[in-house]
Parts: structure tokens; sequence; C-alpha cells
């Protein structure tokens, strides 16, 4: 059975999402059960391959036992085998927080809702696992379609969101279609591996440098790496919050492992970092996006959408690690992308319980709320400094990572983007923790300043207070832990050539 | 110019392919219709799917259907000539893209008739209009 995981923790969601619809039309109780059980599977999965990576080494599993070449080959490594947890932890922890909020919409949509979400997962644990270029882009459509449609089914202006989201992201996938297509002809093969083994005799060609530029192009689009970020800002804050915390913390999040992964295993980086020119450039691009977000956040008036502007400057951590080319780049990078889903997600929950209890979503809205939700708050305090980087959240320790990374490479523009993003991300928390510490609770719905005595406890309900807490508690863990995840998880799937 | 023309007329296909692709951007980037913007989108998708079915074929090439039985017949008959048979991967993978195409089309018209339900238009310019009227 152990050796059946690479298919399982794709399998059980993909089977799940099918049932989940027509369970929706039978009885809707069933639903998240269904979901809750298909994303357990898929957690044990990646843990149980996880396990198995670091003992035995990496997996190659031949779907419908076709040799690799001609099949499709699903190949696991430690780096694999983490973020395929983390994806599916992150999507469990959601999916408990999200059960109030989705079983208040409307009763048609609530099949159709937890159908789609776990869809999306599919989508993404199969752009991890997979080791087939193709796959992955038919994956990376199955989750961005059902991105799509989650994100539609938010507030009044979602809908036109979700349909700046389509066209961007529809114009990603195709680039990265094209590059696929460009990377066929010259080698006549879709997988990975083989693709790795063809091409060094191919480096001079312009077609692969055509094919690595369309491709890096359309997964930047859908990493929202700025100036491609635009459709982020307006999919996240309008998506509904369950949604948010699906998405947020992990679409971006895959698909920069999807970039790292094909720098590293298809096109080698011996070809990704040999061309001095074009990783300057994009470092200096990953400079303006951690400065662009920083700033564009600063002006946000609203609190899920300072959030989303905040994700596009950490990207722009991300990007910008992996593409110093160097082995403390890479690593930092892939440890704060496992550090970022984790925070993301705690500070998209607390938003989510905000606006259960009390539907604004604007800065000032917060107001009082440490007294109203005192558990709430002190989550998001410790998402909030996580995000910043404050010892010991784990944000510290990647953010450290990527320091160090950029000083050693000499990337001074790098290490000052961060070190700036740092403190305006310390400005904007400290900015909310005294709107929601010092000022009055103020009522909207009677609009004059509740008498002190109203500012009773209304905390949100256990179902997504614990989630959040555990999330909490996670970025601690996490952070106390990264020196292990550092050098025993993800060392172990870097390729040795590295500086 | 008479190697300009050769470029042109000798992979002819490739340009068919970035044109309808850069007519496919213009609509998405310039139209302010939200449905021209669409079917831009459905035109760029189609381009790529086009570059892939070129790719795809040889000239004097059949369908890749291998008639001779078995292969223990004479030796002239066991031998298969790729260069005969068109390259079938490339179709079969557009045949899943064609499903992605559509599926994008139909989640992007729908989001169309939510947006002109809740702005009873489809004009760009007038929909902002709306967003920012307070």
């Amino acid at each position: 059975m152990s050796h059946q995981l690479p298919a399982l923790v794709v399998a059980a969601p993909l089977i799940a999402a099918l049932l989940i619809f027509m369970a929706g039309w039978v009885r809707r109780g069933l639903c998240f059960p269904l979901a809750g059980a298909a994303l357990v599977v898929s957690l044990l999965s990646a843990l149980g391959m996880l396990s198995q990576v670091l003992t035995q080494g990496p997996l190659h599993y031949r779907l419908g036992g076709w040799e690799a070449p001609w099949g499709i080959a699903y190949d696991v490594d430690a780096i694999n085998a983490l973020v395929l947890s983390v994806v599916a932890a992150v999507a469990l922890v959601n999916l408990v927080a999200a059960r109030v909020s989705l079983e208040a919409e409307p009763p048609h949509r609530v099949g159709a809702l937890y159908a789609l979400y776990v869809l999306s997962v599919t989508g993404m644990l199969g752009m991890v696992v997979t080791g087939d270029v193709f796959n992955l882009y038919v994956l990376l459509e199955i989750t961005s379609l059902s991105g799509y449609a989650l994100v539609s089914m938010g507030d009044d202006r979602a809908p036109l969101a979700a349909l700046n989201y389509v066209f961007l992201g529809t114009i990603g996938a195709s680039f990265y279609l094209l590059g696929v297509g460009f990377l066929y002809t010259v080698t006549g093969s879709l997988n990975m591996a083989d693709i790795a083994r063809l091409l060094p005799a191919l480096y001079g060609s312009k077609a692969v440098l055509a094919a690595f530029v369309m491709i890096m192009v359309g997964l930047w689009f859908k990493a929202a790496f700025f100036p491609l970020h635009s459709w982020l800002p307006g999919a996240y804050s309008f998506a509904p919050p369950a949604v948010a915390g699906l998405l947020a913390p992990l679409m971006t999040k895959v698909m920069i492992y999807v970039m790292i992964r094909l720098m590293l295993s298809v096109f080698t980086p011996a070809y990704s970092f040999a061309l001095a020119t074009l990783n300057q450039a994009v470092v200096w691009l990953a400079v303006l996006a951690i400065v662009a977000g920083a700033l564009l956040s600063l002006a946000a008036r609203d609190f899920r959408r300072m959030l989303t502007y905040i994700i596009v400057g950490e990207v722009g951590y991300m990007v910008g690690g992996a593409w110093l080319g160097t082995r403390l780049g890479l690593t930092g990078s892939l440890l704060h992308l496992v550090n970022d889903a984790a925070m993301t997600l705690c500070v998209f929950l607390a938003a989510a319980a905000f606006t259960y209890r009390y539907k604004g979503e604007s800065l000032h809205s917060l107001r009082g709320l440490f007294r109203r939700m005192p558990w709430t708050m002190g989550a998001l305090v410790i998402g909030g400094l996580s995000i910043v980087g404050v010892p010991p959240t784990c944000g510290f320790f990647s953010k450290w990572y990527l320091l160090s990374a950029g000083i050693q490479a000499g990337q001074w523009g790098y290490v000052a983007a961060l070190l700036f993003s740092s403190l305006v991300n310390l400005v904007l928390f400290f900015r909310v923790f005294e709107i929601a510490y010092f000022e009055p609770f103020h009522d909207h719905h009677h609009g004059e300043p509740a008498p002190s005595a109203a500012a009773v406890r209304n905390e949100a309900p256990a179902l997504i207070v614990l989630p959040l807490l555990f999330t909490a508690v996670g970025l601690i863990a996490l952070g106390l832990y990264s020196g292990e995840l550092a050098s025993g998880v993800i060392a172990l799937g870097l390729p040795t050539g590295l500086r | 110019m008479d190697r300009f023309l050769e470029l042109l007329t000798s992979n002819y296909n490739y340009w068919v392919y970035i044109t309808l692709m850069m007519i496919g951007l213009w609509g998405m980037i310039a139209k302010r219709n939200l449905v021209k913007k669409i079917i831009g989108m459905s035109i760029f998708q189609t381009a790529i799917i086009l570059f892939y079915i070129s790719i795809g074929a040889k000239e004097g090439g059949t369908i890749p259907i291998i008639m001779e039985p078995g292969g223990h017949g004479s030796a002239a008959q066991a031998v298969v000539r790729a260069a005969d048979y068109i390259n079938p991967l490339p179709h079969v993978l557009m045949l899943t893209a064609i499903v992605v195409a559509v599926a994008t089309l139909g989640v992007a018209l729908s989001l169309a008739i939510k947006i002109y339900q809740r702005y009873g238009t489809l004009e760009e310019k007038d929909i902002l209009k709306q967003i920012n009227k307070p």
C-alpha cells in the first residue's frame, strides 16, 4: 500500500470532489465529512511519503505502470514531500475553520463550494508531485478553474475580480503551455527527468531560452510576481473568507515551488543560474516587488486588502531568494515558502474570524477587538510578529536565511528591500494592534459608540478559533524546528552542484 | 527581401499562430467590452492549440495507424518509418487543452452574466463608474 502513496495523495481528493458534488444534491451533511476525510488521507499520505523519503531517498511512481518517458511519472523528493504536507495541512486546517461560514451559504451552493474547494487542493497537490510538464499544466488549470469559481462566490465585487483573475491567469497558463511546446519541439519529451537528460546538448539553443523565459513568465503570472500581480489583491480581498484562507496561503506558494522545481530539475542549475544578466534582472524585479508590496500595503484602508499586498511582497522575497542562485538562497526561499503558507493562513483565519462576527473589514472596524475577541487577536499578534520577523516565530528564521543569502551573494538591493519591508510590516501590524487595543469599540449597526459596559466578549465560534490558535502555535513550533527543517529536509532535496 | 519572404513562406504555420496570438492579446488588452475581452482570450488559447497541432504535422505524413498486421510479415512490411506518420502526441495533448479552453470560456462567460446582472452593462468603463460612485 505504501508504494501507492504518491497516487493516493492526489486521487483521494479528486474522487472525493466528485462524491461531494453528488452528496450536495442528496445529503448536504455529508459534504464536510467527505472533504475532511479526503484531506486527512492526503495529509497522511504526504507525511508517510516524507518519512519514506527521509529514510529511503526519492520515490519514483509510474501512473498505471507506464514507463517514465511515455507514461506520467510522479517523483517525490524531500522538498516535494514537505511542500505536499504543508499544502494538505493548510487546506485541512482552513477547511475546519471554513465550515461555519460555508454552511451558512445558500443551501444550493454548499455542495459546489466544498467540491470546488477539494478540487482546487487536488490540483495544487498534483502540481507539486507530478514529474510531467504537461500533466502540470492540466493540474494548474484544475486549480485555477476551481479557484476562479470559488473567488466569484464572494461579495458584490467578486465576479469582476474573478474575471480579471481569469484573464491574467489564462495568459499565465498559456505562456506556460507555449513554453512547454517549445521544450517539446526541441526534446520530444514531456517527462521532467527525461527533458533534464536531453537538454544539456541543447543549452545553446534559442528555442530552449525562449521556452525557459516563457515558462518562467507564465508561472510568475500565477504566482502574482510584481508587476504581474494585479489580479491578486482584488481576487483575495473580495473572495469569501473561507476561500481566501485556502488560496492566499497556498496558490502563490505552490507556483513558486513549481518555479523552483523547474529551475532545479528540468533546466538544472547549470542552465538556470548561468545567465547572469537574467538572474540579476529577476533579483531586481524581486526588489521592486518587495518595495511595491510594502508601499501598496501601507496605502490600503482595509484589513484583508492590506494582507493581500503583504503577499505580493512575500512573493518577491521568495522569487528573489530563489534567483540568487545559491544554496543558501534556495534554502531560505523554500523555508520561507513553508513558513509563509503557515503565517498567511494565520492572518487570513483571523480576518475570517472578524468578518464572521462584524462583517466590516476596514481597519477602523477593528476597534476595541482585543476586548471582544481576545483569542483571535492573540493569534493575530503571533501571526503579525511572524510576518514582521520577530523571533521565535518562524518568519524570523527564514528571513534570516534570505538576508544572509543576499549578503553572501552581494545583492545589497535585495537585502535593503527585505529590511525595508520588515520595517513597513512592523508599522502595518502595530497600527492594527493600536486600533484594536486602544480605540473603543464602535458598533456599526447602531452608528454610535457603545458604552464601555457593552464591550463584552464576543469571540468567534470555537470551530474558527481553535484552528486559528493551532496555526499560531504552529508558527512558533515551525520557528523552533526551522534549523532541522532546513538541514534535515530541504538540504536533502537540493541538487549537490549548487554554490 | 527574398530572405524575408522565404522566412515568411517556409514557416507560414508559425506566422499564423503568432498573428492569432497577437490578435487575442490585443482583444484582451485594448477592448473595453468584457465579452470582447473573453473572446480575445479564447483566440489567444486557440492560437497555442494551433501551434501544437502544427508541430505534430509532417509533410506527406498520414494518420498514425499502423496497418501492417503483427509485424511478422515480409521484412519490408515490418519496418515502420516514423517519417510516414504524423506525430499524434501533440494532437492528443491538445484534446486536453481544448477541454481546458472550453471550460475557461464557460467560466468566463458565466462570470460575465453575473456581472451583467449586477451592473446592467458589460462595458468596463460603465462598471468602473458604478463601482467608484460612493
